[in-house]
């Protein structure tokens, strides 16, 4: 690729960008959100045009028209949400939209042999071709994806974050696979916010940074801080901010607290000032117990007392008392997408802006304004979507919405999750503050370091159990996993 | 800018192009009666009856919902009115006081009551329905829209119901001017000795007030911004401690209220109760939401957009009347304009780039 150029209206998205893939090699791509990595695929897969530069496979020039021009032409895109027919069976999945499919009709046995040879070389030999897609796991239908770019004759696939929603044994069987392509002569190209995960993979790098490219080469050749630094545009020396916090006095007092299902009765109490990290496997009830706690899953037994007030009832009531939530699923969940940033910020507490039963817009906007400000969110406006702003600024925005209900006690699931470096930094420092002003923090996260640097005290969950908490200090990653996958009762 | 403006304006620019071609079409083909003052006054009329029950339906679509029942509800609300003015104890007096007087007030009072909370009700048990078993609205409402029409003709006998004239107050007659366009609600005022009669039909001002309470309560409310907040992301909503369930129930039962003012329009309309008047009443008015940029996906519609949405569809029936082009063809015609609308306004709402994109593919297999 050279000399990529995108706009979208005002915003220039990719700025002469240029980009290099061998066959056989996998280049890791690698940005902030919001860097421009995702149009450069987009206009890759001809999701996007391009409106300068030009692009060529094998020598020949390559201009695709549309997702299906670009298949044709050897190039294929695997998203972070898999785009699989769900109630399709898994043959019917790999001929969508192939080429070859008949006049209109499927010849299913002509194609059964060279689906079951791409399965195969996906390591989904034991699958059945007929099983229903949606059934399977998100790793298998992930691998599914990756024999439908086989059997198109693929001589490029694009990888967009696969592994954000996998779990780890399945990683590893992801790379082995991408490893199997690259034997076949196949140029890859992965995009991933996690650099361990990068440097096992790639034999590349290239870094974007506000549409441009700012440095590539050969993985083996350049330091984890060196890439950081080029993806932020500064030294990130203090990904995990210090930020002096003392203890208070016990602040939200958990006894023996059950859900439904999960999580089982759980006792915990978190002093006032604390940053209190919570970590678990996916599945280990660490969710349900902050949304138990918060009124949205269904309290089966035990108490919970704020500053020695027992707090129970609705959501609303919890949030009057003090308590506020972060949403680990921030598109469909944590924010309204389709709405304005003030209008995200402000919900469900407006009661405030009451002048004679109307609404003071003015008074609202100003106030969600000022929190904007003081979470820097990034965007024209205050009036804008909350759609068109970037993973990290969506959730300062929900950041801003907690802050707005002067919550006392902020449950915070997963607020990294999908997140860039340098925002990432912004929230740990953020996080550090508000623990200073006094403010008690639940800090879910499945990224461990981040656990391990930020927190006070960490607790590991484990089948629905809080099995043991220590102080941050006393824990390493590995104790805290051999506590997360203990099986012991 | 321009585009900004022309966008964020489109209903009503649509309008203004609908009225612009209907009035040099019927110039030349009909007999120029489109611009006149008589013609828009019928117009402006016939878009209340639209309009009225379509401000509620607005609520309901930017809630993230839908009443399919609101039309048989309608006409179930006029015949409710119907079987009240006939079974009235006297005939309607010339005053609301007075002793022989005060009894048809009581129970014209009565009617009136009885009239908005059936359409409360029709409203409420939609919300509770939905809310309380999660079935989604197009299903429930679907099931109510057939349960509101056999209630109709239960109370109607299977027939219309027709009042007595001398039982119809002259106020009642007043809130529809319809064909007889010298009745107005506002009298003429006397000044320095001249006549000034103000000739905007009642059915209008009662529309314009109607449109700006439910405009202020969208906007300006509490219960406002948390029924767009629910009809964006009713999770988010929930997260964010609104009582989702709870405000939906307020939704359809608001809805309902302006459905049975709807309904006491079209009574004073066609002056009888038919409960079977109100099957496709309901598409009509979500039409009209439509046209004027509600999203049927939740979390995007306006009040003003709305009547814009009415007034379209009166328009075009109109204009289409004038140039004596047969119903049939009118059906069609609205119909196009309903699809070109949701069209436009994904366009409007979503990337363009889709829309290029569907051009350059078809220029590649052609």
């Amino acid at each position: 690729m050279q000399g990529i150029c995108k706009r979208f209206g005002p915003t220039i998205a990719l700025d002469q960008v240029s980009l290099n893939v061998n066959a056989g090699e996998v280049l890791a791509l690698i940005g902030e959100n919001g860097a421009g990595k995702s149009t450069l695929l987009k206009v890759l897969s001809g999701a996007h045009r391009a409106d300068r530069g030009q692009i060529s496979i094998g020598g020949k020039p390559y201009q695709p028209r549309g997702p299906l021009d670009a298949r044709g032409a050897g190039v294929a895109m695997i998203y972070q949400e898999l785009n699989l027919a769900p109630d399709l069976s898994v043959e019917d999945n790999i001929l969508l939209g192939q080429a070859g499919t008949g006049k209109g009709l499927l010849f299913r046995k002509q194609q059964r042999q060279k689906i079951e040879e791409a399965l195969e070389a996906v390591g989904l030999g034991s699958l059945s071709p007929t099983a229903i897609v949606g059934q399977q796991s998100i790793a298998t239908q992930q691998l599914v994806e990756v024999a439908r770019a086989l059997i198109s004759n693929a001589k490029i696939i694009l990888f967009d974050e696969p592994t954000s929603s996998l779990p780890q044994k399945d990683v590893a069987q992801l790379f082995e696979i991408i490893d199997r392509l690259k034997k076949n002569n196949i140029g890859i190209v992965y995009i991933s916010h996690f650099l361990e995960e990068v440097r096992t993979v790639a034999d590349g790098y290239s870094v974007l940074r506000d549409g441009r490219s700012v440095g590539s080469g050969r993985m083996e050749n350049v330091s984890d801080s060196e890439i950081i630094s080029l993806m932020v545009g500064r030294d990130v020396s203090e990904l995990y901010p210090n930020i002096p916090h003392d203890l208070g006095d016990v602040r939200l007092k958990i006894k023996s607290m059950r859900g439904q299902h999960s999580p089982h009765p759980i006792d915990l109490s978190i002093r006032a000032g604390e940053i209190f990290g919570i970590a678990g496997l996916v599945g280990s009830g660490r969710t349900e117990l902050v949304r138990t706690l918060f009124g949205l899953d269904h309290l089966s037994g035990g108490q919970i007392e704020l500053d020695g007030t027992r707090i129970k009832g609705s959501v609303k009531a919890r949030m009057r008392a003090g308590l506020g939530m972060l949403s680990e699923d921030r598109k469909r969940e944590g924010l309204a997408q389709e709405l304005p940033i003030i209008e995200n910020t402000t919900m469900g507490s407006l009661k405030r802006y009451l002048k004679f039963t109307l609404l003071d817009l003015d008074k609202r906007d100003n106030s969600a304004i000022e929190l904007m400000k003081e979470v820097e969110v990034k965007a024209h406006s205050g009036y804008q979507n909350v759609a068109e702003l970037s993973g990290g600024n969506q959730q300062k925005v929900a950041i801003a919405r907690i802050l707005h209900q002067n919550a006392k006690v902020l449950i915070m699931d997963e607020p990294t999750k999908g997140i860039d470096v340098g925002t990432k930094a912004e929230i740990y420092r953020m996080m550090g503050k508000l623990a200073a002003q006094g403010k008690t923090i639940l800090f879910i996260s499945s990224y461990l370091p981040e656990l391990l640097s930020v927190c006070d005290r960490i607790g590991v969950m484990a089948r629905g159990r809080l099995r043991e908490i220590r102080e941050a200090a006393d824990w390493t990653e590995d104790s805290i996993m051999s506590v997360a996958t203990s099986s012991d009762r | 800018m321009l585009k900004k403006l022309l966008w964020k304006f489109g209903p009503l620019f649509a309008l203004v192009a609908i009225l612009v071609f209907f009035a040099v079409a019927e110039k030349y083909w009909g007999q120029g009666q489109f611009l006149s003052t008589r013609n828009f006054r019928v117009m402006m009329n016939s878009a209340a009856l639209i309009a009225v029950p379509a401000f509620g339906m607005t609520i309901i679509i930017i809630s993230g919902g839908i009443d399919l029942s609101a039309g048989t509800a309608l006409t179930l609300c006029g015949t409710v009115l119907a079987v009240m003015l006939k079974n009235a104890p006297t005939a309607a007096p010339d005053t609301f006081f007075g002793d022989d007087a005060l009894a048809f007030t009581l129970w014209m009072f009565f009617a009136l009551v009885l009239m908005t909370l059936t359409g409360a009700g029709c409203g409420l048990i939609n919300g509770t329905i939905i809310s309380a078993t999660k079935v989604v609205p197009f299903i429930v409402t679907l099931g109510t829209m057939t349960i509101y029409l056999g209630v109709g003709q239960i109370l109607s006998n299977e027939s219309t119901v027709y009042a007595p004239k001398e039982n119809v107050p002259e106020w009642l007659n007043l809130c529809y001017t319809g064909r007889i366009a010298e009745n107005y609600l506002i009298p003429p005022i006397n000044l320095f000795g001249q006549e000034i009669a103000f000739k905007i039909p009642s059915s209008v001002i009662i529309t314009v007030i109607l449109a700006g309470m439910a405009g202020i309560l969208m906007r300006q409310t509490v219960f406002g911004r948390n029924v767009f907040a629910i009809g964006s992301s009713e999770s988010t909503a929930r997260l964010c401690g609104i009582n989702a369930p709870l405000t939906l129930m307020a939704v359809y039962t608001l809805s309902g209220v302006f459905v049975a003012i709807g309904g006491l329009l079209y009574y004073a309309d066609v002056k009888n109760g038919n409960p079977s008047d109100g099957q496709g009443k309901e598409l009509e008015i979500i039409a009209a939401v439509v046209l004027g940029g509600g999203s049927l996906s939740g979390g995007r519609g306006s009040i003003i957009g709305t009547m814009v949405g009415a007034l379209i569809i009166t328009a075009i029936r109109s204009g289409c009347g004038l140039l004596s082009i047969p119903n049939t063809y009118t059906y069609i015609i609205i119909g196009c304009i309903i699809i070109i609308a949701v069209v436009v306004d994904q366009l409007r709402h979503g990337s363009p780039e889709w829309f290029f994109q569907m051009i350059s593919r078809k220029t590649k297999t052609s």
